[in-house]
């Protein structure tokens, strides 16, 4: 599915990824923890495509597809998704209508006909019934006004509509007390498949008590410095991330 | 001396200028050297249909600064004026509209040009004791025309009079709105867009004049400029002595879509009065780097998102139209005028 290799990455003059190599099989929930600095939001954003991320060395691929050479939108049409740690707020722009320009146009890229207003609404109110999101709510511009669990339940209810194969959620946990980080993980669990793959991105251990991954990496520095299974994310919990520090 | 009695004259040391404080930044005098040849006389049927035409139970039409001079409107009713600017030459228009007492009214007013005229309309609106006036003005002039439509207002207490200026721009446009506010309870909304593109220039200059008790004024004006377009926004409250517990309120937000493009605002409150309520915000910004990311990681493409955050961004002063079909013409106004490029 996801393969990275040597991967250099630079934002502005500082080199945030210094040679990163990492593969995700599909149908596999990969994390990826790792200390503040060590570039785990550089690597969301050099995957998602955001301008102002040099790539410099190294490789990107899903499905044998080069992904560097895509613009953001290209790479959200092969089915890239990145839920944001800080969703935006798109003033005057209703969630539905967002949504659906969004679904439409990765349609449209994909050369599928676009979705008709009565099966999308259909859609909409299903998919925000099983997340517990008041469908009102979607009438109201994107995210203003909405409280921190709010907005990462819109996040996921736009990952369950869009469909995507490659999904990256980027600490998906801040701002979430217990009850809305049991919502948001069920709403990912549902979302795990044989067909996608997912890397959860996160500082602590907590998020991965309820997504819990195939496998763990410890990034550090730009690298990275080791893998293993579930438990190594305990071990961090426990020791920190210092050792790795120094091994970097 | 005004726009109107310079193009009366013929006289182009007469018009207003950058030595003028309150039109410093649309110099006409700098850019005009001699006031063309007045106007021919253009036929109502050379002029076409204006845009609001078919949703107004009468029409005024002005063409080349000839018409009616008078709009009374006794009764509810919905008036188009359409003012059309044909050719090279200069033109003068002046106009009154009395809605009476009690009378709830729209009207849809259209500025339509094509040439490299000179233009001037003045309006003098005056609203009865109670009455209800919405004024929607769409102003589409010529790339190469120079505009300039002053309104004065003046409103009775009680009164209610709502504004919204939507333009594009011209070689060098005024849209000017002077209101006479006497409190009493009387209401004023007073809304513009300008939508700029090229190297066209449009300036919504408005003056509120608070002269007595419980008057209210709320202003939001929104602009788009791209390319090396201009925009010019100026809004004056005075809250004159005694005119306490006034509440107004004013904002102007502007978008610079490229480099070279430019906005000059002055906000001015001048409050000589106590126990009121006043506010005004003014900012000039780029589109949401953030924003704009976000939107294209869930796929769409650049120019749509772009398209998208403006038309929201503009949508809050549409959505502020009570007629529902200027509203909908307004929106789809903006929406072709923001499309691409």
């Amino acid at each position: 599915m996801l393969k990275i290799e040597n991967l250099h990455a630079r934002v502005e003059d500082a080199e945030i990824l210094k040679g990163l190599s990492l593969e995700v099989p599909k149908g596999e929930v990969h994390a990826i923890m790792g200390p503040n600095g060590a570039g785990k939001s550089t690597l969301s954003y050099v995957l998602s495509g955001r301008q102002g991320y040099e790539v410099t060395e190294g490789s990107v691929s899903l499905d044998g597809e080069d992904l560097l050479s895509l613009e953001a939108n290209e790479r959200a049409a092969r089915g890239v998704f990145l839920s944001f740690q800080y969703p935006l707020e798109i003033p005057g722009v209703p969630a539905l209508t967002f949504i659906r320009a969004a679904l439409n146009a990765q349609r449209k890229a994909r050369g599928e006909p676009e979705i008709a207003a009565p099966a999308f609404l259909k859609l909409a109110r299903e998919k925000a019934a099983a997340l517990k999101i008041d469908f009102e709510m979607l009438k109201r511009s994107l995210n203003v006004g909405f409280s921190g669990g709010e907005k990462k339940r819109m996040e996921i209810l736009q990952m369950s509509m869009l469909e995507p194969r490659f999904l990256i959620l980027d600490e998906t946990d801040s701002g979430l007390d217990i009850d809305a980080l049991r919502i948001v993980s069920e709403g990912v669990n549902a979302l795990r498949s044989p067909e996608r793959s997912m890397l959860v991105i996160t500082h602590y251990q907590r998020l991965l008590d309820y997504i819990k991954p195939d496998r763990v990496h410890v990034l550090s520095a730009g690298r990275i410095v080791a893998s293993g299974g579930p438990e190594l994310a305990l071990e961090l919990e426990r020791e920190g991330y210092d050792r790795y520090a120094r091994a970097a | 001396m005004s726009v109107q009695s310079a193009i009366a004259a013929r006289d182009a040391d007469a018009l207003p200028g950058k030595r003028d404080e309150d039109w410093r930044w649309t110099d006409l005098r700098g850019l005009i050297r001699t006031v063309p040849e007045p106007s021919p006389p253009l036929a109502r049927e050379a002029m076409g249909e204006g845009p609001f035409a078919s949703l107004a139970a009468r029409v005024v039409a002005i063409g080349n600064g000839r018409g009616e001079a008078a709009i009374d409107i006794a009764a509810d009713q919905v008036v188009a004026l359409d003012v059309v600017s044909r050719g090279g030459g200069s033109h003068a228009a002046t106009l009154r509209v009395d809605v009476a007492a009690g009378v709830a009214a729209t009207l849809l007013e259209s500025y339509r040009g094509l040439g490299e005229y000179l233009a001037s309309t003045a309006l003098a609106i005056t609203l009865g004791e109670g009455a209800r006036l919405e004024r929607i003005v769409l102003a589409e002039e010529d790339a190469d025309g120079v505009a300039v439509s002053q309104a004065e207002v003046v409103l009775a207490a009680d009164a209610a009079f709502s504004q919204t200026t939507l333009t594009c721009g011209a070689r060098r446009q005024r849209l000017e709105t002077r209101v006479s506010h006497p409190g009493g309870h009387a209401q004023l909304r007073l809304d513009g867009v300008y939508l700029l593109a090229g190297k066209r220039h449009a300036d919504l200059t408005s003056a509120v004049k608070h002269t007595g008790l419980d008057g209210r004024t709320d202003q939001l004006t929104k602009g788009v400029v791209r390319d090396q377009a201009r925009g010019v926004f100026q809004g004056r409250i005075v809250v004159a002595e005694g005119a306490d517990k006034t509440e107004a309120r004013m904002g102007h937000h502007a978008l610079i879509l490229s480099e070279r493009a430019e906005v000059d605002a002055k906000p001015e409150l001048e409050i000589y009065a106590d126990d009121v309520v006043c506010a005004h915000g003014n900012t000039i910004g780029a589109l949401d780097e953030d924003a704009l990311f976000y939107m294209r990681q869930r796929g769409l493409p650049e120019v749509e998102a772009r398209a998208m955050l403006t038309e929201a961004f503009i949508g809050e002063v549409i959505d502020r139209i009570g007629h529902e079909g200027a509203r909908e013409a307004a929106r789809a106004w903006a929406a072709e005028r923001l499309k691409g490029e």
